[in-house]
């Protein structure tokens, strides 16, 4: 057996079944799933270094006073490892890798609706981040604004603000581009049978999300030019000495940063909604309860933008309207669990990997989520906002809730494009790690936040030093197992146990077919005839 | 909630957190509780196969849509209200103003008295006017759940009450910049007699002019008279020492003196000492000012009283 067949089992499949070769196959091609991989090993390299970022400032906080670095660069870090993780990691990370790699099976289609045009969302995604990685190293060096750029000090600090910002303009337009084309695709190429009650809630969740990318992304573009306006030629539409107001850049930056939001958690609530029912055995509880609160949740969630400003100084009647309504998207939230739970009961579960990752989202989500109860009820806002409690509720959603899915989701599905398997134990040991390291990291930065220490502080007073310590330690547990699961994850796709067409004894499309899957996914067009959690009805593992 | 019967402002907050608190540890204890025992309940190898395969159920939906609404709905209202105690000062208040510029706090009251600490009277409300000179600003008081942000161009404020005298912290909590976690300083409650005193003292109590215009200035939330180091050089004997500075790039050595440190005032971007972030805005101040401060720091920099509550050190 020579390597090339020992990395790619099924002969025929999209790995080598293609007029290319070299890296052009990869960088040029139109197919749904190697721009999925494309966009996959990007984001995981981007999240890598912003690991490294995230561990280096809590190096930095391990004790008072000066650790390993000096406030500009903790500044300068705490910066980019924000940037990264949001513009580079989370928000392409769901749509673009395991979007692109799912959905169009999930449907039944052989692609999406523009191939080309999902080659140049990637390309644009590559070449956004490769401006800011421009911008680290030139000029007055990486931006020290925070990954908000709050006017006026984003206006007139010294550091590379305006190249970065032009980053993170280019990388938009790639998410918009995606959206449009997960929306055509979602609306024109189900296959037949294939009715908008049979579409799996993976597939519902990107539908939600892909319209928060097309109708909120224009709004962050307009603001970051702004933002270059206000550096380059002073034109003071957030300077108050030229009729200006900075309040109104903070409106600007979250009508479109809270929406994002959404963009980072709805597909994994998707992930969890395949994951709990295959490896309960069941169908999931509430199938359209939980596709319409999708909907719900990025309608309504569209709609809350003021939380963010409680302390900023607008009206106290906007501070009544944005807190009523951000108690309302905690509802549809809710329902999503109370059905997740439901669909466990009196099924048949089996813990493995990718079950383990739902599960603890299960939990991690919802202590972010009700953490976010008090971040929504104005008086007690106005104690934590700009707190560690701010820090650690947004780690328990984005990590805890979206990290934790994207690792569920990696086990779950990146066996059917590898035709190959991770080994279960050391993956049960990573997870194990992982779960523990998170919740000592992040439950100390909430207390932490409940006893006044402000976030982004260099240094603290020493009634902060214990907790700092113990969040500092939970990191490094977080950090061996990301290493582990990694080189587990890496090591089986590579020379794992070979894998069948359905592993898990799914009943969505994707396990109907080979693993790895061949260019046009099906031979001839599959017809529907159950819905995605129909267990009785899809073969039998 | 009756403004007129809130003694405080952490009064009014307090029973938010512990309600929200509540309820939310008894969801998340519920949601778990069920989540773990359906997990070992239901495992496959007491489970093999599932006993069910239910698919929803209307009255379950409407049951848990309902529910949750009716108490976040609640949470909502007493969010609420606790925050409009926050926002209704009650009458008699004494009045402050704040000014926040990079780093460093200025507390102002009525008479024209100055001073880089918040000092209050014990038991009585006071209501602090917010205003930033540069960059926003956070005015947090983690003791009495009070924060605020300084705006430029707009006034906010805020009010508290210290119902017992004694030393408690206050924050920057809005990120602005390199100094911005050594903007600290503490609110000072004293008994209503010594903070009387306190106000209606003439000056700083024989401080020298010098120090005072560095105090009011914001000099102090940078460079320290004590030798810590802090975001910028420290005024310790600063007075004859040999420096390296950049100058336009190039390095060079010098002594300090009344030319430098005139140009270091007025130009703070002309000789930049070596290892300090650039950061320094310029203060255009009068020739006097000059002469005064120049002659305080000709002194040695005497180190203050105590803390000069205008920054963390840096150690």
């Amino acid at each position: 057996m020579n390597p090339s067949d020992n990395l790619h089992p099924a002969s025929g499949s999209f790995w080598n079944d293609t007029g290319k070769s070299g890296i052009s196959s990869w960088i040029f091609s139109t197919d749904h799933k190697r721009i999925g991989l494309l966009y996959f090993w990007s984001v995981l390299s981007f999240f890598l270094v912003a690991v490294v970022l995230g561990l280096l400032l809590r190096i930095e906080l391990m004790a008072p006073g000066r650790t390993i670095m000096g406030p500009e660069t903790y500044n300068a870090l705490f910066t980019v490892h924000g940037a990264v993780m949001v513009f580079l990691f989370i928000i392409p990370g769901f749509p673009g890798a395991f979007g692109n790699l799912v959905m169009p099976i999930q449907i039944g289609a052989r692609d999406v609706s523009f191939p080309r045009l999902n080659l140049f969302s990637w390309w644009l995604y590559m070449i956004g981040a490769a401006v800011i990685i421009i911008a680290l190293f030139t000029g007055g060096g990486p931006p020290d604004t925070g990954w908000t750029f709050y006017v006026p000090f984003s206006a007139r600090t010294g550091t590379n603000v305006s190249v970065a910002v032009f980053g993170v303009f280019i990388v938009g337009f790639s998410s918009i581009v995606t959206g449009v084309n997960f929306v055509t695709t979602i609306h024109r190429l189900r296959a037949p049978g294939m009715s908008w009650d049979r579409l799996p809630l993976f597939v519902w969740s990107l539908y939600a999300t892909a319209w928060v990318q097309i109708l909120a992304t224009p709004i962050l573009g307009i603001t970051l030019v702004l933002i270059i306006a206000e550096r380059v030629l002073g034109v003071g539409l957030f300077d108050p000495m030229k009729g200006g107001d900075p309040v109104m850049y903070q409106h600007l930056f979250w009508i479109y940063s809270h929406p994002a939001v959404y963009i980072m958690i709805l597909p994994a609530m998707g992930v969890i909604s395949e994951i709990i029912p295959v490896f309960s055995r069941k169908p999931v509880f509430g199938y359209k309860m939980i596709a319409f609160s999708s909907i719900a949740i990025a309608a309504a969630g569209s709609l809350v933008w003021g939380h963010h400003m409680f302390t900023s100084g607008i009206s106290d009647r906007a501070i009544l309207i944005f807190s009523f309504l951000t108690f309302v998207v905690a509802i549809p939230s809710a329902i999503k669990v109370f059905n997740w739970v439901s669909t466990l009961y009196r099924g048949s579960i089996s813990l493995e990997a990718p079950m383990l990752y739902a599960l603890s989202f299960i939990l991690l989500f919802s202590i972010g989520g009700l953490t976010g109860l008090i971040l929504g009820a104005a008086a007690t806002d106005i104690h934590v906002h700009d707190t560690h409690f701010v820090v650690g509720h947004f780690h328990y959603v984005i990590f805890g809730g979206s990290g934790f899915a994207l690792f569920g989701a990696m086990h779950y599905w990146l066996p059917k494009f590898y035709g190959r398997k991770y080994a279960e134990k050391p993956a049960l040991i990573a997870w194990a790690l992982l779960f523990v390291g998170f919740n000592i990291t992040y439950f100390s930065m909430m207390v932490l936040g409940m006893k006044g220490m402000p976030r982004r502080y260099y240094d603290y007073l020493p009634e902060f030093a214990p907790l700092n310590l113990v969040s500092t330690m939970g990191s490094w547990i977080l950090a061996v197992g990301l290493v582990l699961m990694l080189v587990n994850l890496i090591r089986g796709l590579r020379s794992g146990e070979p894998v069948g067409n359905n592993p898990w004894g799914g009943a969505t499309l994707e396990w109907t077919i080979p693993s790895p899957p061949p260019t046009e996914n099906f031979s001839e067009e599959p017809v529907v005839t159950h819905g995605p959690y129909d267990f009785s009805k899809a073969g039998k593992p | 909630m009756d403004p007129n019967l809130i003694t405080s402002t952490q009064a009014a907050v307090d029973p938010v957190f512990m309600f929200i608190f509540g309820a939310c540890l008894l969801l998340l204890v519920g949601i778990t509780g069920a989540m773990v025992w359906f997990v070992i309940r239901y495992h496959r190898s007491r489970a093999p196969q599932p006993t069910s395969q239910n698919d929803g159920n209307v009255w379950l939906e409407i049951a848990w849509t309902l529910l949750p609404t009716l108490l976040v709905l609640a949470m909502f209202y007493y969010g609420w209200a606790g925050y409009l105690a926050l926002r209704n000062v009650p009458k008699g208040a004494l009045e402050v103003t704040a000014t926040a510029r990079m780093w460093s706090w200025n507390f102002t009251y009525a008479n024209g008295r100055s001073s880089s600490k918040l000092y209050v009277p014990a038991g009585k409300p006071v209501k602090v006017n917010l205003v930033a000179t540069d960059v926003l600003h956070g005015f947090y008081l983690p003791a009495f759940r009070v924060k605020r942000d300084l705006v430029p161009g707009m006034t906010n404020y805020a009010w508290f009450v210290a119902t017992k005298p004694g030393s408690y912290d206050l924050f920057c909590s809005q990120y602005c910049g390199t100094g911005h976690s050594a903007m600290i300083t503490t609110v000072e409650a004293l008994p209503s007699a010594e903070f009387t005193a306190w106000l209606n003292k003439e000056g700083s109590g024989g401080e020298h002019p010098g120090k005072e215009l560095l105090e009011k200035q914001g000099c102090l939330g940078c460079h320290s008279l004590d030798g810590s180091p802090k975001v910028g050089p420290t005024f310790k004997g600063i007075w004859g020492r040999s420096v390296t500075v950049l100058t336009g790039g190039r390095e060079r050595t010098l002594t300090v003196d009344e030319p430098y440190l005139r140009r270091s005032i007025l130009e703070p971007k002309a000789d930049l000492v070596k290892g300090y972030p650039p950061v320094m805005p310029a203060s255009p101040l009068k020739d006097e000012e000059l002469k005064s401060i120049i002659d305080f720091l000709k002194s040695g920099g005497a180190p203050s009283l105590k803390r000069d509550g205008a920054g963390l050190e840096i150690k």
